[in-house]
């Protein structure tokens, strides 16, 4: 939309700025209430999640204010690289990893609290008393040619703090690589040794797999054993600490069972649980559990 | 048309959004997020304003804060992996050692 079409076509002007009202309007609301939802949600995930929704909407918003390029580096830098980023690293430390309620300094969230709604009046004034005028009228240089103008300022006003940034990231890359490394304290275990401890640990086979192919095959079913009984070992451990809370919830709340956990609920009357089972599995002998314990750090310290 | 007042005072609001974020959330990856958000507030200012004037400076601004802010991730994020491999927590306050 450049100036002279805003004279030449007042109706089409007109509907295209009530589009940017209307689009701001419902894209403000969106943002404000993700990022409030971002701050409040407990969970690590749901508040990447949150973000990235910040993230596009703010895309959207320089798309609208005459920056096209910013809007798809904000797209592929931001959504893209840095929270794919921060999913990888909530991976690494764990997707549970849910805020502790504690505050550390009495009265902290009520104080932040208060600053942030003064900060907010602050602004908020400041804003609203400054003289923002209405929008320059968009020339060439900012609408359709966008990126050439970008690309003239960076390398010519801006050319040595653009000169400097190559250097800000090729320290950042080193920087993570050296912090992200770990030094191996211990010789690297050869095939050799890491199959004799397997035969050492008592349990030389893998462990059994999931599922019973009669009823189902999920990796949360347990296995039958030959004489009836569910293999404790076939399921993963963090599945069953998930099933073990989730039973705590559904505990709380009976009516709002699934069939499977009913299914379940009706076999753990003729059947021990399936996640203390392990107590009463005659395959389980003291001993191979804390081998398994080994196996998994090995496993750990492999990686 | 929509003012670039609007676009500020928005701005303003995330920031703020993002600054209660970092004073009351505990675990470094959450508190890091809002640093972004606040991050972003500012680009959404700049732009309202390379508008305003209806130059680019405000738009080159904004690419050079984006550039600084992945830096600042990658860095930031590798640190956070480095304390939870120790510390086995991703905790503002368990990282406390430097107190005493």
């Amino acid at each position: 939309m450049t100036h002279q079409m805003l004279h030449a076509m007042p109706m089409a002007a007109s509907a295209a700025s009530n589009t940017e009202v209307v689009t701001f309007w419902v894209l403000a609301v969106v943002a404000v209430g993700a990022a409030l939802g971002m701050i409040l949600t407990r969970r690590a995930v749901h508040c990447a999640i949150l973000l990235a929704v910040v993230m596009l909407v703010l895309a959207v918003m320089y798309a609208m204010q005459g920056a096209p390029f910013l809007a798809f580096v904000q797209v592929i830098v931001y959504t893209g690289a840095v929270l794919m980023l921060f999913l990888f690293v909530l991976m690494i430390v764990g997707i549970t990893a849910a805020d502790s309620i504690i505050e550390t300094i009495r009265g902290q969230r009520l104080f932040a609290g208060l600053a942030g709604i003064a900060m907010l009046v602050l602004l908020i004034l400041v804003v609203g008393h400054a003289t923002i005028g209405a929008a320059a009228p968009s020339s060439a240089r900012n609408s359709s040619a966008n990126v050439q103008g970008l690309a003239r300022l960076v390398f010519t006003t801006y050319v040595y703090p653009f000169e400097i940034t190559s250097a800000l990231l090729i320290t950042a890359a080193l920087g993570a690589m050296v912090l992200a490394h770990r030094e191996r304290t211990s010789p690297k275990p050869t095939q050799r040794m890491l199959s004799r401890r397997r035969v050492a640990s008592g349990r030389p086979t893998p462990l059994p797999g999931p599922g019973t192919y009669a009823r189902h095959n999920a990796v949360d079913m347990p296995a039958l054993l030959p004489d009836g009984t569910q293999s404790r070992l076939s399921v993963s451990s963090v599945l069953a600490a998930r099933e073990a809370e989730a039973a705590e919830v559904r505990a709380e709340l009976p009516y709002r069972t699934s069939t499977r956990t009913q299914a379940a609920a009706i076999a753990g009357e003729t059947v021990p649980d399936p996640l203390r089972a392990g107590e009463s599995e005659p395959e389980t002998s003291p001993g191979e559990a804390p081998a398994a314990a080994d196996l998994a750090d090995e496993m750990e310290d492999e990686q | 048309m929509i003012s670039p007042a609007n676009y500020v005072a928005l701005a303003a609001i995330l920031f703020v959004i993002g600054g209660v974020g970092v004073l009351i959330r505990k675990n470094a990856i959450v508190v890091f997020m809002c640093v972004e958000l606040m991050l972003n507030a500012v680009n959404l200012a700049f732009i309202a304003f390379a508008r305003l004037y209806g130059n680019l400076n405000g738009q080159v601004i904004a690419f050079f804060v984006m550039v600084v802010a992945a830096a600042e991730v990658v860095v930031g994020l590798a640190i956070l992996t480095s304390i939870f491999r120790t510390r086995r927590s991703a905790s503002v306050d368990d990282a406390n050692l430097l107190k005493y």
